[in-house]
């Protein structure tokens, strides 16, 4: 039998659980990318990957975390300079394949047996974040209900700091597009060369956006590491970028709440989804026998892949989006 | 300045051109096109589910080899068991660095004062187990004692930590030491340029199809690596569970392939040309196709890495100068046949005329009467064709003659690697990047740890996009 509480409770805490912001963080940085720049980045993953890791990589060596953090964001300003300068100039499609490429670098780096006294090689990093958990107000021994959610103390502490931390990442990006820099970022997305004749450095423009989400993105992973108290390597892989685009089509790219919308869809759907199959595959009787448990995680990767196609097909302005504003058609 | 990309332009031919196929409800195409996609991989995978493991080779005294280029692991088999009453489980699984299981070779466990804890024998599939009391730091061993003549270890003392709960794999890894000094330079350059060169024909293979799909229709295709899993998949399939040869098995790959390709033309990216849709959707939607593909394979084939029941643990021959095993030999000499003959296509032939020259510009193509979508589907049904192929002999030759549900992926990026470098769209210039890229690839595994050789091409891709972007062979227009 299928407990239909039990989901709808589930699918609330993940709704606004740490992946949730994880990947509403991620998606906000990628709005500033994809949405207002146009500029089409694969390899958001390498952005929340060198915040994590520049963090942890820190503490490790004896750094203050806030220090780390700062390494962190400091890392990602960095690798999307790293990005750009080969690639802001050429094509689009350019741009997608070296970010993508870079972030699978990164993981690989990371996780290589070569570099475990850095970053912990396979095994990853742990033990980071223990100042972030002494600052928790709350008693971590007891947990948290309300309206049949319930956290942890760390848990709680980590989530309300998670989406206050996306709460004023979207009141810059909300501020930003509002100012003549954002006009003159849709400007270069719908046409670079109109806004080039207007006398506007476009690839100063394009930096510039690429560095604000490379950030976001940073933060996106210094938040999350923070969260779970451990990083792998393995986390970071490309499917998560996937994610990350999926969160941003469905809330609508070029809105400033969509990211957080589209996060909030895809991780509700990804725990109804994987709840009523564990439910439905488990037990004497089971409801669905042609799927076996191991398989449920592959599963969300297919629903990931089958709503990326029939989104660009059907609907790419998403749910709030508009379609006028929403780049597919270019070159 | 922007130039005029192939598919941007709505130009009159183009229309009619697409006039036939217009009469397809466009929104139900694109669904069946997925639909279908999923199917053929369901049926064609499906088959595979009935087979459990391979039959475990024998255990044969096996060559070392001073090449790094076969991966040098023992694959980690994830132990999902909950810790017993009486311990924590280790286990793992002991293969040489040709491919060949090791049986009964004893592994040890010591605890953190270097007392003996447990020690276990491989089994015949070269599997062993070990427990050890709690929780901790442990110093896993091989005993040099114990093992085969001829084999040598090269990692034999691993320590791992212990957690309760979760699946503790150790791998060893085995094969003579790469700066073994048996080697003179002259043998070990001779010996790196020619697993680069099978490598990168390996590349180039596949690399070419991507090459000539960007060149004709503008897509990045994202999901060209999943049509690498697939072939190597069903060929797989074929060999394992229904016991054709291996050489039987890929050629009908090769169909299945580039039925697939075609499935892929007019299942989505036809529908979506019609469409109108924009290259960066075509892009995204390629990434979604993939990641379905993939993830189907994963629920059908696993996650682990399956042998070929054919040509597993061949010894090196001595050819005076080199040493190859017979696959490698036969790898190079077949991808070298596929080359020629897609320049022999592609100069010859009416079609493979007709490619290039869509391929260089598509309006003029389309003005002087060439059928551009025809010509497109039969890209698609070559680059499917050649995939397939590419995938079995990436199988046979870089991964000790398996399939992984992820070796498409891997290969993808060196793919873009090698078809950037040589300039996108162009033929010709995809096969010498690819080949480029591949010895590259093999040179780097020389100086970095092997786990990271694949980073050679993928900074040679973006140094190339830093000092010359069209690449070695590719027009200045393209790039945008």
């Amino acid at each position: 039998m299928i407990d239909f509480s039990t989901l709808l409770s589930n699918g609330v805490t993940q709704m606004i659980g740490p992946l949730a912001i994880f990947y509403a963080l991620l998606a906000i940085g990628l709005n500033v990318h994809f949405g207002y720049a146009g500029l089409l980045n694969f390899g958001q993953i390498g952005f929340a990957l060198v915040g994590g890791y520049g963090m942890g990589i820190s503490v490790q060596f004896g750094l203050p975390l806030w220090v780390g953090m700062l390494v962190g964001i400091a890392a990602g300003v960095a690798l999307a300079l790293l990005l750009g300068i080969p690639t802001l100039r050429l094509r689009a499609d350019y741009l997608a394949i070296v970010t993508i490429a870079a972030s699978e670098i990164l993981r690989l780096v990371t996780r290589s047996t070569s570099m475990t006294e850095f970053s912990g090689g396979t095994q990853g990093l742990t033990g980071y974040g223990n100042g972030f958990l002494a600052l928790s107000p709350f008693d971590d021994s007891r947990i948290y209900q309300f309206l049949g959610v319930g956290f942890r103390g760390q848990e709680l502490w980590a989530v309300c700091i998670g989406w206050t931390v996306v709460g004023l990442s979207l009141l810059l990006v909300y501020l930003l597009v509002r100012s003549p820099w954002g006009r003159v970022l849709k400007a270069i997305r719908e046409d670079e060369d109109a806004a080039r004749a207007l006398g506007k450095n476009v690839f100063a423009y394009k930096m510039q956006a690429l560095v604000l989400g490379g950030v976001f993105g940073a933060v996106g992973g210094i938040v999350y590491a923070l969260t779970i108290q451990s990083l792998t390597p393995d986390f970071y892989s490309p499917p998560q970028t996937f994610f990350t685009y999926v969160v941003l089509i469905i809330g609508g790219a070029g809105r400033v709440f969509g990211p957080v919308i589209g996060a909030m869809i895809l991780m509700f759907v990804f725990s109804i989804t994987d709840n009523f199959l564990r439910q439905a595959t488990d037990g004497g009787n089971p409801l669905i026998t042609f799927i076996e448990s191991q398989d449920i995680g592959a599963i969300r990767f297919i629903l990931v892949g089958m709503a990326l196609v029939l989104l660009v097909v059907f609907r790419p302005q998403g749910i709030l989006g508009k379609k006028e504003e929403v780049l597919l058609d270019a070159r | 300045m922007r130039p005029p990309g192939p598919v941007r332009l709505p130009s009159p031919a183009r229309s009619t051109t697409a006039g036939p196929y217009r009469r397809i409800p466009r929104p139900l195409g694109v669904l069946i096109g997925v639909l279908i996609a999923g199917a053929a991989l369901l049926g064609l995978v499906a088959p595979g589910l009935a087979v459990s493991q391979p039959a475990p080779t024998p255990p044969t005294p096996a060559q070392p080899t001073p090449t790094p280029s076969n991966q040098p692991t023992a694959t980690p088999s994830a132990q999902p068991t909950a810790p017993a009453e009486d311990g924590l489980p280790a286990s793992g699984t002991l293969r040489n660095d040709d491919g060949t299981l090791l049986s009964g070779v004893r592994v040890q466990v010591l605890d953190s004062s270097g007392r003996l804890v447990d020690d276990d024998l491989s089994d015949p599939r070269g599997r062993w187990e070990l427990t050890v009391p709690q929780p901790g730091q442990y110093l896993f061993r091989i005993d040099q004692e114990s093992l085969p003549e001829g084999v040598q270890v090269r990692q034999g003392e691993v320590p791992r930590e212990i957690v309760a709960g979760r699946p503790s794999p150790v791998v060893f890894s085995f094969g003579a030491e790469r700066t073994s000094l048996e080697s003179s330079a002259i043998s070990q350059v001779l010996r790196v340029l020619v697993d680069g060169i099978r490598f990168g024909l390996v590349i180039g293979i596949t690399g070419v199809g991507l090459s000539l799909i960007f060149g004709t229709t503008g897509l990045t295709n994202f999901a060209h690596g999943e049509l690498i899993t697939t072939g190597a998949v069903v060929a797989w399939a074929l060999n394992v569970s229904l016991g054709m040869h291996l050489i039987v098995a890929t050629l009908l790959a090769i169909v299945v392939g580039a039925a697939l390709g075609a499935a892929n033309d007019l299942g989505l990216w036809r529908p979506m040309r019609l469409r109108r849709s924009g290259l960066i959707a075509q892009l995204i939607a390629s990434i979604g196709l993939a990641l379905v593909l993939r993830y189907l394979v994963l629920i059908f084939f696993g996650g682990g890495s399956e042998a070929f029941a054919d040509y597993g643990g061949q010894v090196e021959r001595d050819y005076g100068i080199i040493r190859l095993t017979d696959k490698d030999l036969a790898t190079i000499i077949i991808s070298l046949a596929v080359m020629v003959g897609i320049a022999l296509l592609l100069q010859r032939t009416r079609i493979g005329k007709a490619m290039r020259a869509v391929s260089d510009n598509r309006d003029l193509a389309a003005a002087s009467g060439i059928n551009v979508e025809r010509v497109v589907l039969f890209v698609w049904v070559l680059a499917g064709g050649l995939a397939a192929l590419g995938g079995v002999l990436f199988g046979l030759s870089e991964l000790a003659g398996t399939v992984q549900y992820e070796m498409g992926f891997n290969l993808l990026l060196l793919m873009f690697a090698g078809v950037i470098l040589g300039g996108l769209g162009t033929a010709y210039g995809a096969l010498a990047g690819c080949l480029l890229v591949g010895i590259l690839v093999q040179a780097f595994a020389e100086i970095i740890p092997v786990d990271l050789k694949y980073l050679g091409g993928l900074a040679v891709l973006i140094a190339i996009l830093v000092v010359r972007p069209q690449g070695l062979l590719g027009s200045r227009a393209r790039i945008g």
